[in-house]
């Protein structure tokens, strides 16, 4: 804004703006105060638990009785880490590979716009549904696994992937695909030796979103994993564990220290994993836009 | 939307390749997941439902008797307060989020644009069963003083002594639409801020050299053309708000009950699923997961109302 053209200004309409400006400001810093108490919060009551006897909190297994104190969150880690692998290696191919129909084949034609609207529309459906579907699919028939965990994190992960994917092949130059078919290349491997590699770092980043994401639910997890507090490296057998689910049965086994200080360091603990999927997704992402920008 | 024509007469002059006829099927094969999972989800859970449904009837919807050791379940008063506590999350997280959209896109400079859009999403990679924590053992026990003053400041006044009054609890509604708000508003602002900045800047440019202000040059210029975007973002925030979960059911004080007072402990059909369904078996289990049904019901639609909504936007802006 000019100085001439402020002159120019009423005094209720530069009221108005400063006003509207307050506004803008305001509702930044009013965002920003949960985080800073959440975090801080988290970091205070979690930090304790986690250095103390350090690395036993981390390493040991859970008591056997969820209100006793001591014990250590392994199986809990161990149980994200490879529940959400797993929901990985099933989501992220099928995702990418759906949004390479969309993208490459599909298009803009009218079965793909289809698909396209529901794969929005199933990046709605809370995930708690995802949970209740897997129970009646999978869990009623074969019982407690971390495999049905992972199932419903993959129904979870599908859509997220499928999205962020089709963005990314749609950031890929079409001149990239015309000189490869020139060349007299099939169309397949165009998509996968010209097109998938221009697009990786974007569907990686995308993808580990999708990984942070899941790996901080708990909903899809209540009724297809049940608990145990051994670590269970067999997803088809038997019940298993997680961060999140910890999380929850602790703050609700009552007003004691054992379970309370559980919760939060496996809080602590789940936000650093989480928060490590986001940052390397970031990293990728920001390598990505300068590839795309030189 | 790219066109390839160039790119179909090569393949289309081509014989059909084996391997690409083979390799579009596996494609298409995944794609169609969505819709086998999506069809699956209706089709299992209302099966699994069924035993509650056809015992209850509309009633299931329509009655508001949830008493699962008497087998009634009527969940209107689950669905109030699903329907009410997403309201008030609302409420408090709209005029944020836009606020940040409006202070990212119109008025920041980039550089503190980018600290605040990663800051916001910062807030979105925090999983919910934290926010649950945190609001479960650290704000519900300390809020419950800030309630109790508001009702008893407002004890004589008609409407607002029906909304602020009764027995002020921490675990509450509004405990419940604070860590909601909280958690939409990452999602909503980052949606209005696409909406935003699908509006032209010589729009605002024109209206900024015919003399108005900022804040005029927004009304007239940015908001008209970003209102379809806008008002999809806010429905995006409330199915968000419907089927969230874990963070709910640990402050929300689980008792279904049709109530003006917002003070007061209720519950809404997601946190009810997670937090019955242990406990559960036989016909109540069943009504569990019709509550599930119903819940992808109602998200499905607002859901589907968004994108449409998203949809016309665009070709409002291509046109």
């Amino acid at each position: 804004m000019t100085p001439l053209a402020q002159s120019r200004v009423g005094r209720s309409r530069k009221a108005r703006n400063f006003a509207a400006v307050a506004w803008m400001v305001g509702a930044v810093l009013v965002a920003f105060i949960p985080l800073l108490f959440i975090i801080v919060h988290v970091v205070q009551k979690g930090l304790g638990v986690v250095l103390r006897s350090f690395p036993h909190f981390l390493n040991d297994a859970l008591p056997l009785i969820t209100t006793n104190a001591g014990g250590g969150i392994r199986p809990a880690i161990m149980g994200t880490l490879l529940m959400t692998g797993a929901a990985a290696a099933m989501a992220i191919p099928l995702g990418v590979m759906g949004s390479i129909y969309l993208n490459e084949y599909g298009r803009d034609g009218r079965f793909a716009r289809i698909l396209r609207f529901f794969a929005e529309v199933m990046s709605g459906v809370p995930s708690i549904v995802m949970g209740l579907f897997i129970y009646t699919i999978y869990t009623l028939q074969k019982g407690w696994t971390g495999f049905g965990g992972s199932l419903a994190l993959a129904c979870l992960m599908l859509p997220i992937v499928i999205r962020s994917s089709e963005e990314m092949l749609r950031l890929v130059p079409n001149e990239l695909r015309q000189a490869s078919l020139a060349l007299g290349c099939p169309q397949w491997r165009t998509i996968l030796s010209v097109v998938m590699p221009a697009a990786a770092p974007g569907i990686i980043s995308g993808s580990m979103l999708a990984i942070a994401r899941a790996a901080g639910e708990t909903a899809p997890l209540l009724f297809t994993i049940g608990i145990v507090s051994r670590t269970n490296f067999d997803l088809f057998h038997g019940p298993n564990t997680a961060l999140s689910q910890q999380i929850y049965t602790n703050a609700f086994a009552g007003p004691f220290p054992g379970p309370q200080e559980r919760a939060w360091g496996s809080a602590l603990t789940l936000i650093a994993i989480v928060m490590l999927c986001s940052v390397v997704a970031r990293v990728v992402a920001a390598r990505f836009t300068k590839v795309q920008q030189s | 939307m790219q066109n390839l024509p160039a790119t179909h007469r090569l393949t289309g002059n081509r014989r059909p390749n084996r391997g690409d006829r083979a390799f579009r099927s596996v494609a298409l094969a995944c794609g169609l997941a969505v819709l086998i999972i999506l069809g699956l989800i209706a089709f299992t859970s209302t099966n699994k439902a069924w035993p509650a449904f056809s015992k209850e009837g509309l009633g299931f919807v329509f009655s508001d008797n949830w008493a699962p050791n008497e087998k009634h379940f009527g969940a209107l008063a689950l669905v109030f307060g699903t329907i009410l506590s997403a309201a008030i999350a609302l409420l408090l997280a709209v005029p944020v989020s836009v606020g940040i959209a409006l202070f990212v896109t119109e008025i920041a400079p980039p550089r503190v644009a980018r600290i605040v859009t990663s800051v916001v999403d910062l807030l979105a990679a925090v999983p919910s069963v934290v926010y649950g924590l945190w609001a479960m053992l650290a704000l519900a026990p300390n809020i419950v003083g800030l309630y109790t003053r508001i009702g008893s400041a407002t004890k004589s006044i008609p409407i607002l002594s029906a909304i602020f009054g009764g027995q002020a609890q921490g675990y509450s509604l509004t405990t419940a639409s604070i860590v909601l708000a909280i958690m939409i508003t990452p999602i909503i602002t980052s949606l209005a801020r696409e909406a935003l900045a699908t509006v032209p800047p010589s729009d605002k440019a024109g209206a900024l050299a015919l003399g108005a202000t900022q804040w005029e040059a927004i009304r007239v210029a940015v908001f008209p053309k970003a209102r379809g975007g806008l008002v999809a973002a806010v429905l995006l925030g409330l199915g968000r708000a419907m089927g969230e979960t874990i963070a709910v059911a640990m402050v929300i004080g689980s008792s279904p009950q049709i109530t003006s007072h917002i003070f007061s402990p209720s519950a809404t059909l997601a946190g009810t699923v997670a937090s019955q369904f242990g406990e559960a078996s036989g016909t109540h289990r069943a009504a569990l997961i019709g509550l599930g049904v119903v819940l992808f019901g109602i998200t499905i639609v607002v859901n589907s109302a968004a994108r449409m909504l998203v949809a016309r936007a665009d070709r409002a802006l291509a046109a």
